[in-house]
């Protein structure tokens, strides 16, 4: 648990970067501190490790006051990612990701085998490891950078705008690696981004700050969307507000029409649909594209599965030419589909139970 | 070019002594040099103060201040510690500045990245800073030394200067070749120190060319490429 106890930072001149912060980090959960540039989230989160002093109020990390661990000692038990990866050049990728345990204490052959070990699980491949960073691309720079944090197994990890500075696809690819890490190993996490779409999708927790350091609310995803509590906040989430609600409601309920049996051929026929389109289903990647037989083959599109939100499965819909989605069931078997008929008693559903 | 080869073990010996004397200096302004700038480089007001210093040394006559020194600290007039003490002053004060930019030169995230991994701040300046300012440092230290090399012949006024003593006698006894002598030994010797301390910055600084790691690193690499992430081979070509 890392408790803000009413804590400020003030800078000389006056400026005012936080303001009587009071915040209770569960363990093992993923916050997200989000708001515009000024907002003091960075400081905010820089006081958990003592890279910033707060001017009053205290940090606590399980009932301990920060301000009285060494610094050094705090900061070897803290997993720290920066926004451009911020990797030692003059370290081979290895031996940065091998830094903490070096201070720590181990010889270079022990840190070099635990590296390795970090390398894997955030999905780097062996044979980077002895180049340098400069040799690498930005997103696998900040692989590294997330490998070297989590190095050490460190209890809490904090991460300044760790995907702001790389490409839409990679960031995407690196917030689900995220995702899927902390599925994974439960840290307690601490993220910084003014990208309101990364908090919505990444957070158990956000809590959201205004210029000048004030905390607007702090809250699970879903009441930030319905429920803002202050107008910075509806400002903040307006855009896609009542499409982006749906990531949180399930296809539960959602009543399906059986699929036929394929022809010779491996089509699936359903002279239903429009035009009568048919389905061909590419079992190792989960696609299916579908075909009127005439002008109309799309591109793959993605399966359903029953653990998808109901966003998903309206973004397949309207995505597909057929208007219909297929829908996998637990055991991966595509028995079924559903269209914008099915998908209309959950909306409207969703609908009431958001306003 | 007949009298070099006429008298070679009398030039080899004075070419040797050019060597320490411009070799012990370089060596000790890079000792002091990255001493004050590890100390001092984030302290501003001391950083003033060692560059205006530096700067003045840098302006005062060589052959003044190896007139000058044994005056201050009372060696002989001859004693070849004069000139040893003066180019290290000269090297120390030319370095000093470099280091300072050269520290200055680490990108501030990677600072901040050793911050919030745990080092201490001696720590930082030794195993971060200092690897990282070798690069720059290297470059002064190839003109500090050839400077050295060149100045040590000052010394040769004062009856120590290596192979400057070729030119004291060589004009003296208007005797050209003597003189060509020593220029040919001195130019040897700068462009050997020279190629010398770049070919020691490269090997101790491999991150700054990987280029050619990059290269050999693709062709080593071990096992199946087809388990590794989509994004591992981008890196290559650029």
């Amino acid at each position: 648990m890392i408790t803000f106890e009413s804590v400020s930072k003030s800078y000389p001149g006056g400026t005012r970067a936080v303001d009587e912060l009071n915040l209770e980090i569960a363990t093992g959960s993923f916050t997200v501190l989000v708001g515009p540039s000024g907002c003091g989230k960075t400081t905010s989160m820089r006081m958990i490790n003592r890279m910033v002093t707060p001017s009053s109020g205290r940090v606590l990390i399980d009932g301990q006051d920060v301000s009285g661990i060494r610094a050094v000692t705090l900061r070897l038990g803290i997993g720290y990612v920066l926004q451009n990866a911020g990797l030692f050049p003059h370290r081979t990728v290895l031996d940065n990701v091998g830094t903490v345990q070096r201070l720590l204490g181990l010889n270079k052959a022990q840190a070099r085998a635990k590296a390795y070990e970090a390398l894997e699980r955030v999905g780097l491949d062996a044979s980077l490891a002895l180049r340098y960073p400069a040799q690498l691309s930005g997103g696998q720079q900040q692989r590294v950078g997330v490998a070297r944090a989590l190095a050490a197994d460190p209890p809490i990890l904090l991460m300044d705008e760790p995907f702001s500075a790389v490409d839409p696809i990679v960031r995407l690819e690196l917030q689900q690696e995220v995702q899927r890490l902390q599925a994974e190993i439960k840290k307690t996490i601490v993220m910084v981004t003014h990208d309101i779409d990364e908090a919505l999708t990444l957070g158990d927790k956000i809590a959201v700050l205004a210029p000048g350091g004030v905390l607007q609310q702090y809250a699970d995803p879903l009441s930030i969307l319905t429920r803002p509590a202050t107008n910075f906040v509806s400002s903040l989430v307006s855009k896609d507000r009542g499409f982006r609600a749906l990531s949180f409601e399930s296809l539960t309920g959602l009543s399906t029409t059986e699929l036929p049996a394929p022809d010779t051929a491996g089509r699936i026929h359903l002279p239903t649909l429009g035009n009568g389109f048919s389905a061909e289903i590419n079992h190792d990647a989960a696609t299916v594209c579908w075909s009127d037989g005439v002008t109309v083959r799309s591109a793959p599109q993605p399966i359903i599965r029953p653990g998808d939100s109901l966003r998903t499965g309206l973004d397949a819909v309207l995505a597909s030419p057929s208007s219909a989605a297929l829908l996998a069931d637990h055991d991966g078997n595509i028995g079924s589909y559903f269209t914008l008929a099915d998908l209309q008693p959950l909306l409207s559903k969703a609908t009431r139970v958001s306003s | 070019m007949n009298w070099l080869l006429a008298n070679f073990p009398q030039t080899w010996e004075l070419t040797t002594a050019h060597l320490y004397l411009s070799l012990v200096p370089t060596v000790i302004g890079v000792v002091l040099a990255l001493g004050l700038g590890l100390i001092f480089g984030n302290r501003p007001r001391s950083r003033a103060v060692i560059t205006s210093i530096a700067s003045a040394v840098f302006t005062i006559p060589s052959l003044a201040l190896f007139v000058v020194i044994p005056s201050l600290i009372g060696t002989q007039i001859l004693d070849p510690l004069n000139v040893l003490i003066a180019l290290s002053l000269y090297s120390s004060s030319l370095l000093v500045r470099t280091v300072f930019d050269a520290l200055d030169a680490v990108a501030p995230e990677v600072l901040s990245a050793a911050e919030a991994l745990g080092y201490s701040p001696a720590r930082r300046r030794v195993f971060v800073d200092l690897p990282l300012a070798l690069g720059p440092l290297a470059a002064g230290t190839r003109v500090a030394a050839v400077t050295n090399v060149s100045l040590v012949s000052v010394g040769a006024v004062i009856g120590v200067g290596g192979l400057g003593q070729l030119f004291v006698s060589g004009y003296q006894r208007n005797y050209p070749d003597q003189i060509l002598a020593g220029i040919i030994m001195i130019l040897i010797l700068a462009l050997i120190l020279d190629r010398l301390i770049a070919v020691g910055a490269r090997l101790a600084t491999p991150w700054l060319h990987q280029g050619a790691t990059a290269k050999s690193s693709t062709n080593n690499a071990p096992r199946n490429p087809s388990i590794s992430t989509g994004a591992n081979t981008e890196g290559v070509s650029s």
